[in-house]
């Protein structure tokens, strides 16, 4: 792990240490859409509440992206290791889970329009819609940061040794999965059990 | 923040093996979740799942993010955004809820 | 760009000429270019007030619009606020930090660049909406949901303070891990300047600020754009979760634009009183105290809105409680003038005026905090007068006043003193004339954001308009002066030399104006005011002796460079890349998805062609034998 550590004031990765900060102030954004959500969860305006989440159907893919981490955290480690070709294994691996959640998403959005439910109909909706929408472009944005990092890691642009650049898309990635995990929680099986 | 925190990386990371048992105890936990709405917990459903929201959360923190063996700043950070976000919103939906100007 | 990357320099190498602009990571020339780019954007919010004055000049008069004057008042607020105090911080942030902490750049050199180009396209976004169908017209906080109805245009609003605010967070994370990341050997946090000090505060600010604006912005978008219900009453959405939102941002916004001028006037106050700082860790305290607690204010702006009893005593409180921070600093100016040798220069005129003015808007904020005095004020010239009397009187002089001192560093010249009192005094006439009736005024009951002044008001308040109007005459002629003085001393200023102040802070350590690299050795810091320590010693009474020339490490005898300072390459991927926002923003605005979808690949390919370029810069860092020459890293041992 030598390499990484530069002469800095702290002895800390640029890199790193930016990720990190960027990091800390996203709690700010994704709390103020879960406020937004809170306040408005009975507020239907007569149209579907939350009892039109589908609950088993979540899980699953909550599940495909909580085991995304594991498979990121393992390229990490083959990289850690120099191991290139495996890294670039378990990082394809884990665009697809990405990839699988994204598309659950899009399911999950096209069934409850098609059950009544879509953005413009009330301010519950509005809150749902925008703000698992933006989670799932942070997703998005994470896999197209892995495809690229693939990419790279084949053109030699991305070396066996810098290993500080997987972990810094996967400390992007984790990060996306916790506040899923947050969500999970406080936006589907919370209201599912309190509201009902 | 104090000066010249060089605690970086004291080098013992998980093994493999480690990261998939963690992942399978957050496996293990999200079962557990998810039980939740099958099984009626009665009144300790919602503590129950916020306590195993919170050990999710850490646990993905601090392994797979490696907070537990990187620098402590990195985790203050961290922490530190998720306690301004939390007391911040907190009040705002406290006064949204229970703090309105009486209507006139 | 491509074909640059056929020739022998891996990135575009220009030292001269347009391309050298479009494509400058230099921090030093972004501070120029974000000071450059103020100075316009100040011009055409200077010329909207105009307006407004003209039009409030007498009352019942229609020289404008009812629609226009709406207009023209919401682009001044938002210009001054986003596209002036804002960036000219910034300006300062970029050309001083590393230079004060003793590094060589900023730890992001393209992130640098990336957030100024982004900076100005967001503008030039806002103002093109006064020629595609009219200018946001529902105020710089935009409330929903009068914002999210379409006669307010205010999708150009949304759009485009989302635009500033991608600018502002990139720069806030790169000037933190630059700050805490860089600094040159020896300067411990307790040794840092406190401009740097209130830079890291403001930028931590900056950091969890924005993204509250980010979502408030992304739901007026939703529901101006899109038919989202996130405000809409009608359907059960609830206008004051917008306020919330706003003001989470916007208190903490208004320390972000007054520590920057804080940090400049505790660096000139010492230089020009010859004393160090009185009380340095007081007054980094209160800074850093400002800055939390200035999280737990918000809602000092809502006690006429709905918020209840309780929460109004307890922000009445709160508010009340931030005064202490900011008396503190006011004592610890004040006592390090006292029993100092003065020089009245211009910088420290402008200081001067900053910390008297300054006082005068933070006591009639506190009148503000009372509640039962704020159901009077709210919503008049009183706070009008109250905020431009932080801001102008505030921010601004103490940015000015950072104009006069840093001049020399950035240009090797002197700005003309005379010229430079000439502005000073007149400045402070006109200001106080224009802003000092409003408290009257206000008080007398005139409404704030009304287009045409009521005659019922009677004589009095008519006076006082027209005194208004007439201060913003002596501000114009002002302002000329100044721009003259400023283009003149930029062509035909006297040589500075390499220490016009007898400075105490590392950026004079270097030339005037510094070297490409700043410093050809980085300096090894022993002290607070490293510059001052290495010119002084103390006698025994404690008085300061100077040392004699050569017997101390000085700032000429820079010889025996560090070998192999690789600079940050030049890149034109932060250029190219942000003009993607135009036609993304366009394409939002009009709702036209073939604008944003070219938006959004030009964004990709900018992306792209930014991480394959090659990293000349030393950024393939992780190559053992590169690791002694990263270029970017101040703390570079050897
Ligand atoms: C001593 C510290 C301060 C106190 C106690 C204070 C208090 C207040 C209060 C209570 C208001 C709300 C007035 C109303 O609308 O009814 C207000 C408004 C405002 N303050 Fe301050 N303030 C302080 C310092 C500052 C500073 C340093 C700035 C900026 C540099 C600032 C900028 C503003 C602005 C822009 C508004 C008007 C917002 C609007 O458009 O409604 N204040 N202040
Ligand atoms: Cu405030």
């Amino acid at each position: 792990m030598a390499a990484d550590v530069q002469a800095t004031t702290l002895g800390l990765d640029h890199r790193k240490l930016a990720m990190w900060t960027f990091l800390g102030s996203e709690f700010l954004f994704f709390g103020a859409f879960v406020s937004a959500y809170l306040l408005y969860i009975t507020t239907t305006a007569g149209g579907p509440g939350v009892e039109i989440f589908d609950i088993p159907f979540t899980s699953i893919s909550s599940f495909v992206l909580l085991m995304s981490s594991l498979t990121m955290v393992l390229a990490h480690n083959a990289h850690a290791h120099g191991d290139l070709r495996r890294m670039r294994l378990w990082i394809l691996a884990t665009a697809g889970q990405g990839a699988v959640f994204l598309g659950g998403q899009v399911y999950e959005f096209t069934t409850f329009y098609n059950e009544g439910l879509n953005m413009t109909q009330s301010p519950f909706a509005s809150s749902f819609f925008v703000l698992t929408g933006f989670h799932g472009l942070h997703v998005f944005v994470g896999i197209l940061m892995l495809l690229s990092l693939y990419a790279l890691s084949l053109t030699g642009k991305v070396k066996a040794n810098q290993d500080v650049k997987t972990e810094m898309i996967g400390l992007y990635w984790h990060f996306v999965d916790i506040i899923w995990v947050v969500i999970f929680t406080v936006v589907y099986l919370i209201p599912e059990i309190a509201v009902l | 923040m104090e000066d010249t925190e060089a605690d970086a990386s004291q080098g013992h990371h998980p093994t493999p093996r480690e990261y998939v048992n963690i992942a399978i105890m957050l496996a293990i936990l999200t079962a557990l979740e998810v039980s939740t709405y099958f099984v009626d917990f009665g009144r300790i459903a919602i503590p129950l799942l916020i306590i195993l929201m919170t050990i999710k959360f850490i646990m993905v923190a601090s392994f797979f993010m490696h907070l537990k063996f990187d620098s402590k700043l990195f985790g203050r950070m961290l922490y530190g955004g998720l306690i301004l976000a939390l007391g911040l919103y907190a009040v705002t939906l406290i006064i949204l809820f229970f703090e309105r100007a009486p209507s006139a | 760009m491509s074909t640059s990357s056929e020739t022998k320099p891996l990135r575009p190498a220009q030292e001269t000429g347009l391309l050298s602009w479009l494509g400058t990571t230099d921090h030093k020339r972004i501070g120029v270019m974000y000071f450059f780019t103020t100075l316009v954007f100040f011009a055409l919010g200077g010329a909207e007030s105009g307006l407004l004055r003209a039009q409030l000049a007498q009352a019942e008069q229609n020289l404008l619009t009812e629609e226009i004057y709406n207009q023209v008042f919401t682009m001044h607020g938002i210009t001054m606020v986003f596209l002036v105090i804002m960036p000219l911080s910034a300006a300062f942030f970029n050309y001083l930090i590393p230079l004060m902490i003793g590094a060589r750049d900023v730890a992001f050199p393209r992130l640098n660049a990336f957030s100024y180009w982004v900076y100005l396209f967001g503008g030039i976004f806002l103002y093109s909406s006064f020629l595609l169908g009219g200018a946001p017209n529902g105020s710089w906080v935009g409330y929903a949901p009068l914002a999210s109805d379409s006669v307010s245009n205010m999708g150009f609003y949304a759009i485009g303070l989302q635009i500033l605010g991608i600018s502002s967070l990139a720069a806030a994370v790169n000037f933190i891990v630059t700050i805490l990341n860089m600094r040159a050997p020896g300067m411990t946090f307790m040794r840092m300047p406190v401009f740097v000090w209130m830079a890291l505060v403001t930028n931590f600010l900056l950091l969890f600020a924005i993204p509250v604006i980010a979502v408030a912005l992304f739901m007026l978008q939703f529901d101006t754009l899109f038919g989202a219900q996130f405000f809409q009453p009608g359907s059960g959405g609830d206008p004051i979760l917008y306020q919330h939102l706003f003001w989470l941002f916007g208190h903490p916004e208004v320390y972000i634009m007054i520590l920057p001028a804080m940090g400049i006037v505790s660096e000139i106050l010492p230089v020009a009183s010859k004393k160090p700082l009185f009380g340095y860790a007081a007054v980094v305290f209160a800074g850093a105290a400002i800055g939390f607690i200035g999280f737990g204010v918000w809602a000092h702006h809502m006690f006429t809105s709905a918020i209840g009893p309780v929460a109004r005593s307890a922000f009445a409180l709160s508010t009340m409680f931030i005064a202490v921070p900011t008396g503190i600093k006011i004592f610890n100016w004040v006592f390090t003038m006292w029993g100092g040798k003065l020089k009245f220069t211009t910088p420290m005129l402008f200081s001067i005026g900053f910390v008297s003015m300054f006082t005068i808007g933070g006591l009639s904020g506190v009148t503000h905090a009372i509640v039962p005095h704020n159901a009077q004020q709210h919503d008049t010239y009183y706070v009008v007068a109250h905020f431009h009397y932080v801001l102008f009187g505030g921010a601004l002089f103490g940015l000015i006043a950072g104009i006069y001192f840093w001049f020399p560093k950035v240009t090797g010249k002197m700005m003309s003193e005379k010229l430079g009192k000439l502005h000073f005094w007149t400045w402070l006439l006109g200001f106080n004339l224009t802003f000092g009736p409003m408290h009257m005024s206000g008080l007398l009951g005139q409404p704030r954001r009304t287009a045409v002044l009521p005659g019922e008001l009677g004589s009095t308040v008519e006076l006082y308009n027209l005194l208004s109007t007439a201060g913003v005459v002596v501000l114009t002629g002002s302002a000329l002066v100044f721009l003259y003085n400023l283009l003149h001393s930029i062509k035909r200023g006297e040589e500075s030399g390499l220490d016009p102040w007898d400075a105490r802070t590392l950026e004079w350590l270097t030339a005037s104006p510094p070297k490409h690299h700043n410093f050809d050795k980085i300096p090894t810091v022993t002290h607070r005011d490293e510059f001052w320590h290495r010119k002084y010693a103390e006698d025994e009474s404690g008085m300061p002796i100077s040392v004699p020339a050569g017997a101390s490490e000085d700032h000429d005898g820079e010889d025996d460079p560090d070998e192999h300072i690789h600079m940050p390459d030049n890149s034109l991927w932060p250029f190219i890349m942000c003009i993607a926002f135009l036609p993304f923003g366009y394409g939002l605005v009009f709702l036209n998805p073939w604008l944003f979808g070219l938006g959004v690949l030009w964004m990709v390919v900018g992306y792209f062609g930014w991480i394959v370029e090659p990293l000349a810069e030393g950024d393939d860092d992780d190559v053992p034998d590169d690791v002694h020459d990263r270029p970017t890293v101040g703390a570079t041992t050897h």
